[in-house]
């Protein structure tokens, strides 16, 4: 994944002559090293230096650049207040983007496991977050948060090749897709969880109607509300926690536009730990054996299994 | 010409202190209208230093605020608004009368600057983070090739902050020349002097260490002040001047205090600062 992202960077590069890369440190491990490769006027490594970083791209952004900063997400939280106090008060137009998110970083444990970043970027006003997951959407992400003036925090996950959207034009930003039409319950989520709702919901055996919402702010209000009025039922599912996530954006939405029962797959208020991937995931729930299990309950069908 | 040229110097010198006369005066107006008060002490401090950048070294212009190729300057120790406003207002961002606003409901002279005020290079009030956002300009700057400078003030109660040391050693890393760091050292913070309350000496030791060119200054001699600016534009790394300042300087009972940290003054105050002022040139 992150390398659709470095790939796209090289390409903008040409185009975008203002576009700035900067890293702290980690400049391969988050597929920016081509970026450096080909710019290498256009691109800083300032270093382990979260805050500065950030600062630093504020003042590109306000001299008129267009500044990435690719760093782990885990550590782009530490330059939160940064990121509040200037890149978000001032709109200044900074893009952000936090590589292993959630719990991609399996081995390394919860101080590398950020399952709290698109809850403390939502909340910020001017922000937009975005949290894409297959391979052609990804890049599309990039060009459109690039091109659109403002601050974007962009979350990538798994380093996986995904590939589950078809057809052009996979990314609009604000825009949610609904990828299968269903009448049991509404699906909503978002990275690399919506191949394994699509999965689940197959093993489930329910009729839901997926949508993959890769913009968590603005949220795309019309097909959420639109999919729990079709559907009754909604459950959201991310690597993430369940507080403030996506699965937080949508049951503020529908409280106020159409008050269903809104059931959150994610991390349960708990910091992750050191395992295999999968068995990981599998420990919290988010795999789609698991995933299928709560969509069945959801739908009013019985356990298939434990 | 020579004498010419001196008699020039002479003139913008004396113009400038007529023009902080002015500044100084708006700032004391400001504290005296303002009902929850201002950081006035901080402002005085660092005001001369203001306005010299302003009135004297930068190229800007407040008729095309946006010129790409202008000096910044940025306020890192944002509390110190009301001189940076006093500053603008006088070189005409916006109207003085606004000043009188400040802090007001949809004022455009927020309580530490933010972007709707015209003239304001860059958010802050968030200590710590300024000298980041000066390289970030510098760099802008290099990139297009332009002779745009930047110039950050920070507070020495502000270098307690982590973000500062950083970017002191990023500026030297990336051999910004056209970065100029100045420090208000007025020797006090919030909770008391800033030697009790986290040690700084040597702050000189450690900006050459840092590998910054470094300079000491009277941070209220404007003609020193002058000197020192226009050394920095010699230098081959970003320069930093540690400016010895008094907070609350040119009004007595705030003087070298934490007093006039955030005041209202009151009636008898200002009129007694004001008088203190005119007696001062």
């Amino acid at each position: 994944m992150r390398a659709f992202f470095g790939e796209e960077l090289v390409k903008l590069g040409e185009e975008v002559h203002e576009l700035v890369v900067l890293t702290g440190d980690v400049a391969k491990s988050t597929g920016v090293g081509a970026f450096a490769r080909a710019y290498p006027g256009r691109f800083y490594n300032i270093g382990i230096s979260e805050q500065d970083i950030t600062g630093i791209a504020s003042g590109l952004a306000l001299s008129g650049k267009v500044p990435v900063v690719a760093l782990f997400a885990p550590f782009v939280m530490r330059a939160w207040e940064q990121i509040r106090s200037t890149i978000a008060r001032g709109n200044l137009n900074v893009k952000l983007v936090g590589t292993h998110a959630g719990l991609s970083a399996a081995d390394e444990g919860s101080s590398h496991q950020p399952l709290e970043d698109v809850a403390i970027m939502r909340v910020l006003p001017n922000m937009n977050v975005i949290v894409p997951g297959d391979r052609r959407e990804i890049a599309e992400a990039t060009e459109e948060m690039v091109k659109v003036k403002g601050p974007v925090y962009m979350r990538l996950g798994r380093d996986e090749d995904l590939s589950f959207l078809e057809g052009e034009d996979v990314f609009t930003l604000g825009k949610a897709v609904m990828i299968r039409d269903g009448h049991e319950l509404a699906v909503f989520s978002n990275g690399a969880m919506t191949p394994e709702v699509l999965k689940a919901a197959e093993m489930a055996g329910v009729s839901a109607r997926i949508v993959h919402v890769p913009t968590v702010k603005p949220l795309d209000r019309e097909a959420i509300v639109s999919a729990a009025k079709a559907a009754g039922r909604v459950v959201c599912a991310e690597e993430h926690s369940v507080i403030g996530g996506l699965g937080g954006a949508v049951a503020e939405l529908l409280s106020s536009e159409y008050p269903v029962p809104v059931r959150r797959i994610g991390v349960q208020d708990a910091f992750g730990e050191s395992g295999p991937g999968r068995e990981l995931l599998r420990k919290h729930g988010l795999v789609a054996e698991c995933i299928g299990e709560v969509l069945a309950e959801v739908a009013g069908g019985k356990k298939k299994c434990s | 010409m020579l004498e010419a040229r001196d008699s020039q110097y002479m003139t913008e010198v004396h113009m400038l202190k007529e023009k902080i006369k002015s500044i100084r005066k708006s700032i004391l107006e400001m504290t005296a209208y303002a009902e929850p008060g201002l950081h006035i002490g901080a402002s005085l401090s660092c005001v001369d230093i203001i306005a010299t950048l302003y009135f004297l070294k930068m190229r800007h212009s407040p008729y095309r605020p946006d010129w790409l190729d202008r000096d910044r300057f940025v306020l890192s120790k944002g509390h110190a608004a009301p001189a940076l406003y006093a500053v603008l207002a006088e070189a005409g961002y916006f109207p003085k009368e606004e000043l009188k606003t400040v802090k007001e409901l949809n004022s455009r002279l927020q309580g530490h600057p933010d972007m709707r005020t015209p003239g304001v290079e860059a958010p802050s009030g968030s200590l710590g983070q300024g000298i980041s956002i000066g390289i970030g300009m510098a760099l802008a700057a290099r990139q297009r090739g332009s002779q745009s400078r930047v110039y950050v003030l920070v507070g020495d109660g502000e270098c307690d902050e982590g973000q500062i040391w950083e970017s002191l050693m990023t500026a030297t890393h990336l051999k910004l020349n056209n970065l100029v760091l100045i420090v208000d050292r007025n020797g006090w913070q919030l909770d008391g002097r800033t030697e009790d309350i986290k040690n700084k000496v040597p702050l000189r030791g450690k900006l050459i260490s840092f590998g910054w060119e470094t300079y000491t200054v009277d941070g209220h001699d404007v003609e020193k002040i002058l000197d020192v600016l226009d050394m920095c534009e010699l230098a081959d790394a970003p320069a930093a001047i540690v400016a010895n300042t008094r907070k609350g300087k040119g009004v007595q009972f705030m003087e070298d205090s934490n007093t006039g940290h955030k005041m209202r003054l009151s009636n008898e105050q200002y009129l007694d600062a004001l008088k203190q002022l005119e007696e001062g040139s």
